[in-house]
């Protein structure tokens, strides 16, 4: 499935804004995204499985905040983060 | 080192310099990082700098490295490896690592941090301080974070484990408190100290919390501080342990200066009281000389009514003993006389150990001052850099 990267995460992929990724749950395919550009899993989540706050995963447009929820390889990931503070 | 950069792979993420920016002192043209070079990292609100200088009187800046990025602690260690502390935001705390003085630096795969599942659900928020442990091996690391934990590495950074006779101990809960307890962007777990006679023989600082011990290499611990004012609880801001004499301890806490030399007892002295009363001692860092027991330097802060934690009356100054604490004298030949209403944080004041010693300030409004006098003079080598968190020499 293509995953669209944020630009604070851009700099794990190499600067592309769209990658692909496997897996059956949006934890798979953040595992997926960790194997190809390692690191940018503990970005996104940390060491107790807690999505960080102002992390945002789309399923089809579809908010989720559950890493077990599933995907399906035609679906299109979104994630999108914010930065707060001065 | 090499065997061990093949074994423990660190991410793909590398970041090189970017051009040098302007310097307020003349710019020298001796490659940063060479021989006999002045290093100075910066760690700052929006980003790293490195200040250099083969003669301590012009400085060469460059930087920012990982703009954007709080910087906590950049520290290099007895290989030369460099670790750098940073966090962005939301995004989490990360490790940088160089061996190459600097020039590149690329993300720790296995960075301090809790097992997952651990019973209390813990997460790293930021690594606030990095302390190299020759004494344990050339290539060993302690970690303090926020929320307060010690963590542990023997192979120059990368990889680490937490440190579970303290950060498990039966009365940690205790020993941290509660959310009152803590610092306004978090509890801290700081001032790591490693005997050099002696690894098994460790302390650190917690804010709040109080200075902590161990003497069997991080299996137990115990609190060390009588003698110690609490009026809310114990807050230590500072504890250096001295290289010469590692017997000898000073602090720069919530309540004011103090001393301890373990040899005779575990007990702290209040060396603060004769600090002028216009100015009092409260403070954040505390420099020692590395060659002089009795010598020892801080920069108080306005610690009255509300704790402005600005200078007192907007007149910086460092106050240096040379007698223990028995006497201070104030330091202030080239820092602003008047309406300089910035301090200095913890990890923001520090020595180059040189002949004559060299002592540097970075400061809450982003200018570093340097003395290549002892302390004698004073000097602005850099100014509009961000909110500085931390200055380290070598």
């Amino acid at each position: 499935m293509r995953v669209h990267i944020p630009s604070p995460l851009r700099s794990y992929t190499g600067g592309e804004s769209e990658v692909s990724a496997d897996g059956a749950t949006v934890d798979e395919v953040l595992w997926d995204l960790d194997r190809q550009f390692r690191g940018l899993r503990y970005r996104m989540v940390d060491e107790q499985r807690r999505v960080r706050r102002h992390m945002r995963v789309f399923i089809n447009g579809a908010q989720t905040f559950e890493l077990d929820d599933a995907v399906a390889p035609t679906d299109r990931v979104e994630i999108h983060q914010a930065l707060s503070g001065g | 080192m090499t065997s061990i950069r093949r074994a423990l792979p660190v991410l793909g993420l590398a970041c090189t310099p970017p051009a040098a920016l302007a310097s307020v002192a003349a710019i020298d043209n001796v490659a940063p990082g060479g021989s006999n070079m002045n290093v100075l990292w910066i760690g700052t609100r929006k980003g790293a700098f490195r200040l250099s200088s083969a003669n301590r009187a012009s400085w060469r800046l460059e930087g920012p490295w990982y703009l954007g990025n709080i910087v906590y602690h950049v520290v290099r260690g007895p290989t030369g490896t460099r670790l750098m502390s940073t966090s962005a935001g939301h995004l989490g705390p990360a490790l940088r690592r160089s061996t190459d003085d600097g020039a590149t630096w690329e993300e720790v795969a296995s960075p301090p941090r809790f097992a997952e599942g651990e019973p209390r659900k813990r997460a790293v928020d930021h690594i606030f301080w990095l302390e190299p442990a020759p004494s344990r091996g050339v290539s060993s690391w302690y970690a303090g974070t926020s929320p307060k934990a010690l963590f542990v590495s023997d192979d120059d950074g990368l990889s680490w484990t937490p440190v579970s006779g303290f950060n498990d101990h039966p009365k940690q809960l205790e020993w941290i408190g509660g959310d009152q307890d803590q610092t306004p962007d978090g509890g801290k777990l700081h001032s790591i100290n490693v005997d050099p006679r002696d690894p098994s023989k460790l302390l650190f600082g917690l804010s709040g919390g109080g200075v902590f011990v161990s003497d069997d290499g991080g299996a137990d611990w115990r609190p060390m501080n009588d003698g110690c004012r609490a009026d809310y609880g114990h807050d230590p801001h500072c504890v250096v342990q001295h290289p010469a004499n590692p017997d000898r301890l000073w602090m720069q806490s919530h309540y004011g200066i103090y001393r301890l030399d373990r040899d005779r007892s575990e007990t702290w002295t209040h060396v603060g009281a004769q600090m002028p009363a216009d100015v009092g001692d409260i403070g954040f860092p505390m420099v020692v000389h590395p060659r002089e027991p009795d010598s020892a330097y801080v920069f108080p802060m306005d610690g009255t009514s509300v704790w402005p934690r600005t200078s007192p009356g907007g007149k910086p100054a460092v106050f240096a003993t040379r007698d223990a604490g028995a006497t201070w004298r104030r330091l202030d030949r080239g820092l602003p006389a008047e309406q300089a209403w910035w301090t200095v944080k913890r990890q923001a004041m520090c020595a180059d150990g040189g002949e004559p010693l060299g002592l540097y300030l970075g400061t809450t409004s982003g200018e570093v001052w340097a003395s290549a006098d002892e302390g004698e003079t004073f000097t602005c080598i850099a100014r509009h850099l961000p909110h500085i968190y931390s200055v380290t020499a070598g």
